[in-house]
């Protein structure tokens, strides 16, 4: 009765079965983001946040989420209507793809594939056109200039994050994210590769726009940026895409630099809650620098990009290669 | 000049009588002991520039420039003929003094030459007399209204046959066809303002920073001429604010204006009273007591705590630190009990009166003051620590819109922003008022003058506010909280019942109003924001015949042009915030 069932059709759907409770992982996981962030950011800030909606305020999400829902769908008059409504779509889209190849445990994560690294450098390439477009597409002074910071800002931070990242890539002899984690027993690469781990944290802030590095969206120069003229849905998967990212670059952080699945004890049993509780612990820490630092000058990122970041990522390449080559000659 | 002057002429206008000899220059005294000088229209400019650039101590600030509608005025013995006249301040640093100069004018729309070519800063009060009296200043390089919309065809409201209530008025109607016009009466045209629309290779962008925007910090538009993120040039427009205040002045009795003054720079409670009272008292004749003087500082000090401390945190906020502004807040909501307790109100409270206090201090207060003296500087120590040490933060305010003391005193620059460039200027110790010799205290000063220093001075400038209070705490002295005067408003009700004329002395002063002698007086403070003064008219009635505020504010704003150029948007945003201003106290 079953006998249609062969093996490959049986990996398959086990792969799609992954494939969705994974990106349903990641979404919810990145609405409550927002929760947290509210409470955290309180807690910091001296106030309550949101605690009326359900135990803790944890209902404020599924509320908000409603109410976004049933806003207007409102398209400027002015916009160009095929790129304002493709912008969301791709940021969203360009973020939830980067999630794939993150390997959460030995066995699970959605897919593996040896140039995972490099589909991930080539998704953070892709996702500012999401921004570009929509502060181009929305034809607002404002936006524009939020669309014009995020390419120059994301055409500086690109090149060194790759850059930094490499290192890691050389010690693992493998652009392949479960090699990566695997080659860490023992000894995180976070020791090893710490000039690349600096350079990656502003890399990775600037990726997904956070404080220090939310140029684009600026609230106090540009109003909101390249989102300014959005509302309703597109607006919420604008933001959505951003806690999307942040999940994203948090998990992409503990598997690059923090041993990803490995745990000081019990690795075996319970791989996903040591990936899970590093993730966690990435992502409050992106909240934490929103609530303590100012945001510098457009200029200032710039040349703290070309004049630190730039070389400290090509002297941490340098010296990794050499080791590497002396090791291996030895 | 004129027969009765005493003989006890300012230094000051004998230097200029002997210098132009004194055809036609008629000496006024006023309560105010400010010297005042009718000099005829002919000569403005002559002596406008001797005072500026010649003589031994210049005048270097134009403080104020108004004018008064003299067509009604009754008591104007021993002045020149006028049916408006055209009132310049000028102040100097080095001689610590001020003098007044006052032209005639005659006819309905009279004209005078402009100053702007002696006082860069003259542009926006010529353009402020034209709105509000329609004098046309000639040569002026844009004389067009200012507080008041372009499309306004309402006249020129400040003058005395201009309706005073909106029950004067048709009601008021927003038509779909009247909101296009105004909108449209808003577009901005660079050629208006002598700007380019672009260069031989590209265009520049012309971005309308308000009059609603995050960080403009109230009803205030800058149009901004953008090369990429490079300022070019930028035109403040101002005016969304505007509630004619000055009007009011002219309407409501003494006594009853002393709430209008709170609502000027909103963030100054009381410490807006102060001039207003204190400028009534010299015409008045009334000497407070000392423990008036006193509580009347220490309030106005835990204004200007409350001020600065939310200058603090919309700067930190501005520059893109979003924290410290929380934790202000609730500073400011201890300050705000301490009044609350005090007064009875928070913001505005109206606790000045002609003459003395609203009430006596509360039993207790002193708890309540001693509670907010220990909880506050902990607190700015951690300031310092999280926001103003930071090195982002030092970042975004070194170097960004620095000008110079010449530059300051160019634009008539007062306060923190002054004193930012090193100038020594404070009223508290340059010209003590309410008592402000008794305390020990220091003026804090910077000395490059760009953003950075100007929040630095004023979190220390917190501190001595704190100094001061705890010394008023400390040695607050007995004694009555209302003068005994005839016209302390309002009057002393005790006596009341005894004897008939005390009787209807005080139904006349509550029923229609305090009636103060006619003259002319003023008084300066140094408010929160800067040199805050009332330049009072009185012409022997129950109100004011002409009320003037000259707010700080106003002047900040004209600078910002000349301030910003060349720098970038986000330095206009920091720049902006570390002004601190209320729009309230722009347009009033």
């Amino acid at each position: 009765m079953f006998s249609w069932i062969t093996p490959e059709l049986a990996a398959i759907f086990w792969g799609v079965v992954k494939a969705i409770v994974s990106l349903l992982g990641m979404v919810l996981t990145a609405a409550y983001m927002i929760w947290l962030e509210r409470r955290l950011l309180a807690l910091w800030q001296d106030r309550y946040g949101p605690n009326r909606v359900g135990p803790f305020g944890l209902g404020q999400v599924i509320a908000d989420m409603l109410k976004i829902f049933f806003k207007e769908d409102w398209l400027p008059p002015f916009a160009d209507k095929f790129t304002f409504v493709l912008a969301p779509f791709l940021a969203m889209s360009l973020m939830m793809l980067g999630f794939i190849f993150i390997p959460m445990t030995p066995t699970w994560g959605v897919s593996n594939a040896n140039l995972a690294l490099l589909f991930f450098l080539a998704i953070a390439g892709l996702a500012v056109y999401a921004v570009m477009l929509g502060g181009w597409a929305s034809n607002s002074k404002y936006s524009l200039l939020g669309g014009l910071r995020s390419t120059a800002q994301t055409i500086s931070y690109e090149v060194f994050m790759g850059l930094a990242l490499m290192g890691v890539v050389i010690q693992a002899g493998s652009f392949n994210l479960r090699d990566i984690v695997a080659a860490q027993e023992g000894l995180w690469n976070v020791v090893p590769q710490f000039l690349g781990f600096l350079v990656w944290v502003p890399a990775m802030l600037a990726v997904v726009h956070r404080t220090p590095f939310d140029l684009p969206e600026a609230e106090s120069e540009l109003v909101q940026g390249y989102h300014t003229e959005y509302s309703g849905m597109k607006f919420g998967m604008f933001m959505v895409s951003e806690y999307v990212g942040i999940v994203m670059v948090s998990s992409l952080t503990t598997v690059l630099f923090f041993g990803g699945w490995h745990g000081p004890f019990w690795t075996e049993q319970i791989p996903f809650v040591w990936f899970a509780m590093k993730t966690f612990l990435f992502m409050a820490s992106y909240i934490l620098v929103r609530a303590a630092l100012p945001r510098p000058r457009y200029d200032q990122i710039m040349s703290a990009a070309w004049l630190w970041c730039l070389p400290l990522s090509l002297l941490n390449l340098l010296v990794t290669g050499a080791v590497v080559l002396w090791r291996a000659g030895a | 000049m004129a027969d009765g002057t005493p003989l006890s002429v300012p230094d000051v206008v004998r230097e200029l009588t002997t210098r132009f000899g004194d055809a036609g220059f008629t000496y006024q005294p006023t309560v105010d002991a400010l010297p005042t000088l009718w000099i005829p229209v002919e000569r403005l400019h002559e002596v406008l520039r001797y005072l500026k650039h010649e003589a031994q101590k210049p005048f270097k600030m134009l403080y104020d420039l108004t004018a008064i509608d003299e067509r009604f005025r009754k008591q104007r013995a021993g002045q020149p003929k006028a049916d408006f006249t055209v009132v310049y301040q000028l102040l100097s640093i080095e001689r610590n003094a001020d003098i007044r100069l006052k032209v005639a004018l005659v006819g309905e729309f009279p004209h005078l030459p402009s100053v702007t070519n002696v006082f860069q800063n003259a542009n926006w009060y010529e353009r402020e007399v034209w709105d509000m009296f329609g004098i046309v200043f000639d040569g002026h390089p844009n004389l067009r209204r200012i507080l008041l919309p372009p499309s306004w065809k309402g006249g020129h409201p400040l003058r005395k046959e201009h309706a005073a209530r909106a029950t004067e008025f048709d009601p008021y109607q927003l038509t779909a066809l009247r909101q296009d016009m105004e909108q449209e009466a808003l577009r901005f045209n660079p050629e208006d303002w002598g700007m380019k629309r672009g260069t031989d290779q590209h265009d520049f962008m012309f971005l309308n920073f308000g009059p609603n925007h995050p960080a403009a910090h109230g009803a205030f538009r800058v149009v901004l001429q953008l090369d990429g993120e490079e300022l070019v040039d930028c035109v403040p427009d101002i005016g969304y604010h505007h509630r004619g205040a000055e009007k009011m002045g002219e309407r409501q009795t003494w006594h009853s204006y002393i709430p209008y003054t709170d609502r000027i720079d909103y963030l100054g409670g009381v410490m807006n009273n102060l001039p207003y009272v204190m400028a009534l008292e010299k015409l008045a004749g009334i000497k407070v007591s000392d423990r008036v003087q006193t509580v009347r500082v220490m309030l106005c000090e835990f204004f200007r705590i409350t001020s600065h401390l939310l200058f603090y945190g919309t700067y930190a906020q501005d520059v893109g630190a979003m924290s410290p502004v929380f934790y202000m807040f609730v500073d400011r909501q201890k300050a705000y009990d301490v009044i609350e307790a005090i007064t009875g109100f928070r913001m505005h409270p109206a606790w000045f009166r002609i003459g003395g206090l609203a009430h006596d201090l509360p039993q207790g207060w002193e708890v309540k003051v001693k509670e907010f003296l220990d909880w506050m500087p902990k607190r700015l120590d951690g300031y310092r620590k999280a926001a103003l040490e930071n090195t982002i933060f030092k970042a975004r305010g070194r170097d960004v819109a620095a000008y110079t003391t010449a530059d300051a005193l160019e634009w008539g620059v007062t306060g923190p922003g002054l004193r930012a460039t090193g100038c020594d200027f404070d009223l508290r110790k340059a010209r003590p008022y309410s008592g402000y010799e008794n305390f020990d205290f220091e003026v804090p000063l910077g000395h490059k003058g760009d953003c950075h220093d100007r929040t630095v001075l004023r979190e220390e400038e917190i501190r001595q506010s704190l100094r001061i209070i705890e010394q008023c705490m400390k040695n607050m002295p007995a004694g009555p909280y209302k003068a005994d005067h005839p016209l302390t408003t309002p009057p002393p009700k005790d006596r009341t019942l005894k004897d008939i004329e005390t009787l209807i002395t005080h139904f006349l002063q509550v029923s229609w109003g305090t009636v103060m002698p006619h003259g002319e007086t003023s008084q300066m403070i140094e408010a929160t924001k800067g040199i805050n003064s009332y330049y009072l008219t009185a012409d022997g009635g129950t109100a004011s015949y002409r009320t003037r505020i000259r707010t700080p504010s106003f002047a900040h704003l004209q600078q910002i042009p000349s301030a910003i150029r060349g720098q970038m948007v986000p330095d206009l945003i920091a720049y902006i915030a570390s002004i601190d201003f209320v729009m309230a106290d722009v347009d009033r």
